[in-house]
This record gives C-alpha cells, sequence and structure tokens, in this order.
C-alpha cells in the first residue's frame, strides 16, 4: 500500500479517501477555507462598480468577473468539501470571524479606476500565488487551480487594458489611475504575507507539497514582473526605493509595511465590518430562496 | 435539503463524460443548472451529468493493492509480451 509519504516523496497526488495525518487535514482545510472566502469576498469591491461601470462594454466584463470570482469560490469550497467538512460550518466560521480571508479585500474601491488596478495588481498577485497551487499535493485543490487559473488570466488583462485606457485619457484620469496604484501598490505586496522570517508554518507547508515557493520568492516575482508593466501604463510605483539590482537581475524595493498587514489580518483595516456586515446580510436574505428550493424539492416538483 | 451532487462533463461530441467537481442543490434540475453556471461559463462542454454523491459507490484507497491485483500478475494481456519476428513488418 502506497503511504501518505512515499505519495509526498514521489510529488504525487493525494486523493480525498487517502490516509493522511491530521495536521495536514487541518492545513488544507484552513487554507482552502481562507481561499474560499477570499474570491467570495473578494466580489465586494468590485461588485461596488457594476452599476457605475462607464460602459456597457465594461459592465459586460466586470459581470462576468465576479461570476468567475463567486465561481472559484464555489470550486474551492468543493475541495474543502472532500476534506470531511461542511459547507455551513465553513461559511459559520466566516460569519463569526472564526477563518479569515485576504486582506486585500478590506480597502475601499473609492473611484473607477481602482477596479482597473484591483484586476491589473491584485489578480496579478493572485496569479503568481496561484500558480504554484496548480501542483499541490492535494488532488481536488490542485485541480481546482487549474481552472481558476485559466480564468484570472482575463481578469487580469481586463484591469490592465481599462486602467490603460484611463492612464492614456485626459490629465484628470491619469491622475485618477496614479490615485488607485498608489493605494493599491503596498497592500498588493502584503497578499503574499508576512517575510519569510515570520512565516511560521511555511516549513511545514513546504515538506508537505501544499506551498512551493516562499512569500518572499513570490513577492520579488510579481514586483519584478510588475515593474515594466507600470511603465506601459505609464504610472510610477509609489516607492522610492525601487532600483533594478545588476547583480541579482531583479528590483530591489522598500520595506512592506507588515504593522499594517498585522493590523488589517486582525480585523483592523478600513473595511473587515463592512465586509462581513454586507455577506452575512446577503446570506440572511438569500435564505428564502433555498429555503424555496428545498420546498419544491421536498414536494417532489409538484406546483 | 441541499445535498451534493457530482457534476460530468462531456466537452465535445465524440468524447467521454469527465468528472469536474460538485455542487449543492437541492433537486436535479436546480444541480444541473447550477452545475452549467459553476463548470460551463467558457463553453467547457455539451452535455452535462449530475450525479449524487451519495449513489456513487467507490473502491476503497486501502484495498486499492488487493482490489486491483489480479491484473498485475497477467502481463500476456499486453501486445508487448509477444515478440514478433523482424521481418513482420508491421502487426
Amino acid at each position: 500500500m502506497t503511504t501518505f509519504e512515499q505519495v509526498i516523496e514521489d510529488l504525487g497526488r493525494v486523493e480525498p479517501r487517502d490516509a493522511m495525518p491530521d495536521d495536514y487535514r487541518a492545513t488544507l482545510i484552513r487554507q482552502i477555507a481562507q481561499h474560499a472566502h477570499s474570491e467570495i469576498i473578494g466580489m465586494q469591491p468590485e461588485g461596488a462598480w457594476i452599476t457605475r461601470a462607464p460602459s456597457l462594454r465594461r459592465k459586460a466584463i466586470l459581470l462576468a468577473k465576479v461570476q468567475d470570482e463567486a465561481g472559484h469560490g464555489l470550486y474551492l469550497y468543493a475541495a474543502a468539501e472532500t476534506l470531511g467538512v461542511d459547507r455551513a460550518d465553513l461559511l459559520d466560521a466566516l460569519h463569526t470571524g472564526r477563518q479569515k480571508y485576504s486582506s486585500i479585500f478590506n480597502y475601499p474601491s473609492l473611484t473607477w479606476a481602482d477596479v482597473g488596478t484591483i484586476g491589473w495588481l491584485v489578480d496579478g498577485a493572485a496569479i503568481v500565488n496561484q500558480v504554484p497551487l496548480c501542483r499541490c499535493s492535494y488532488g481536488p485543490y490542485a485541480r481546482a487551480m487549474v481552472r481558476i487559473c485559466k480564468e484570472e488570466s482575463f481578469h487580469q488583462r481586463q484591469g490592465f487594458e481599462s486602467l490603460h485606457a484611463l492612464s492614456h485619457g485626459t490629465p484628470e484620469q491619469h491622475a485618477m489611475a496614479q490615485d488607485a496604484l498608489d493605494r493599491w501598490w503596498w497592500p498588493a505586496l502584503m497578499m503574499f504575507g508576512p517575510p519569510d522570517s515570520a512565516s511560521p508554518n511555511s516549513e511545514r507547508s513546504t515538506a508537505w507539497g501544499i506551498k512551493r515557493f516562499s512569500n518572499d520568492t513570490l513577492r520579488q516575482r510579481f514586483v519584478d514582473m510588475t515593474v515594466p508593466q507600470a511603465a506601459v501604463l505609464g504610472l510610477r510605483i509609489p516607492d522610492d526605493d525601487l532600483a533594478w539590482n545588476e547583480e541579482r537581475g531583479s528590483w530591489d524595493f522598500g520595506e512592506v509595511d507588515f504593522a499594517e498587514l498585522a493590523e488589517v489580518v486582525a480585523g483592523r483595516g478600513p473595511c473587515n465590518a463592512e465586509r462581513i456586515a454586507h455577506k452575512v446580510r446577503a446570506d440572511a436574505e438569500g435564505a428564502w430562496v433555498r429555503e424555496a428550493a428545498d420546498a419544491y424539492a421536498a414536494s417532489g416538483g409538484a406546483r | 435539503m441541499s445535498v451534493l451532487w457530482e457534476v460530468f462533463v462531456r466537452p465535445r461530441r465524440g468524447l467521454a463524460h469527465a468528472h469536474v467537481g460538485s455542487l449543492h442543490a437541492a433537486d436535479a434540475e436546480t444541480a444541473l443548472r447550477n452545475a452549467r453556471d459553476v463548470y460551463t461559463r467558457r463553453s467547457e462542454g455539451v452535455s452535462l451529468w449530475v450525479v449524487p454523491a451519495s449513489m456513487i459507490t467507490a473502491s476503497s484507497p486501502d484495498e486499492q493493492d488487493s482490489f486491483f491485483e489480479p491484473a498485475g500478475d497477467k502481463v500476456y494481456r499486453h501486445p508487448t509480451f509477444y515478440e514478433v519476428p523482424d521481418a513482420v513488418d508491421q502487426m
């Protein structure tokens, strides 16, 4: 019989009914649930702009993007459920604050330029984080990530295109784009988590094949990819320490404010309370739909 | 009560339905509509099956070795088991 340790050593995949250590299962449940919650809460900053999109084209694109985020949340809840948890319990953990979601969604989307910036930077950072997860050791999570990564590429491109239109528009539109970049740049870098020196669970997750690259490695990869893109947009990255390092073949960048990240994760970001209140309200207001569907099913489809 | 359904998609005519994931729904018709919205937003399929997860009987990973063992020692079921003289060009 193939043991868990052998599967991990061979870079194989662990499947739902395989024997696995309790800590491996618990770590995955926490990570996949947090990932699912992020997709669901992540609908809010952009969803707020659907009714105010500047054209029918942009509105249709934004609707499709936000619908994708809902879909990503559903793939991930389904993946978490293969580990023996109940979806209702995961949602309850989100609503009561026992489980987290990505800190990035606790920042407000103040202008239309924020929508493009979120697609470009937030989805761009998500791609850098998520591509290695397509090779994660837990089969259902890896398979969900393959689907998600295919769709994220559209998200990033539509954001970049939208922001490009603004940055090459009127001086006011350019200023709006620059303002959005100024506000989202540092929170986007925080999406990669605490520095390696302060990331206590990383080592074990790496040993288990859940994590393939360190937080700082992925953060650097994102900076290196994004700096040239900002130049194409004609926007300035708000970091005075940003400089090309010939020796490393990478961009040096300034200190990320990890104290701010800790504050937001602890629930004291600009929009934490608002995001959860909105989610709880949406859940309550949708309860009658689920009850009606159950009643219809219980009646055997009789009208 | 909302139950778990397994979703199978036929990517195009000529291919078999393949498992793509699962979802929750109260009844079969709703499950089918949800499956369309969750798993085929980009024309990934031309046909969908939804099956209540509770209706699937699966082999156990614990018994994997013994369960599939009967095929292990029957190498003569593969064409490569047989030697064909060089004079035979293709077989």
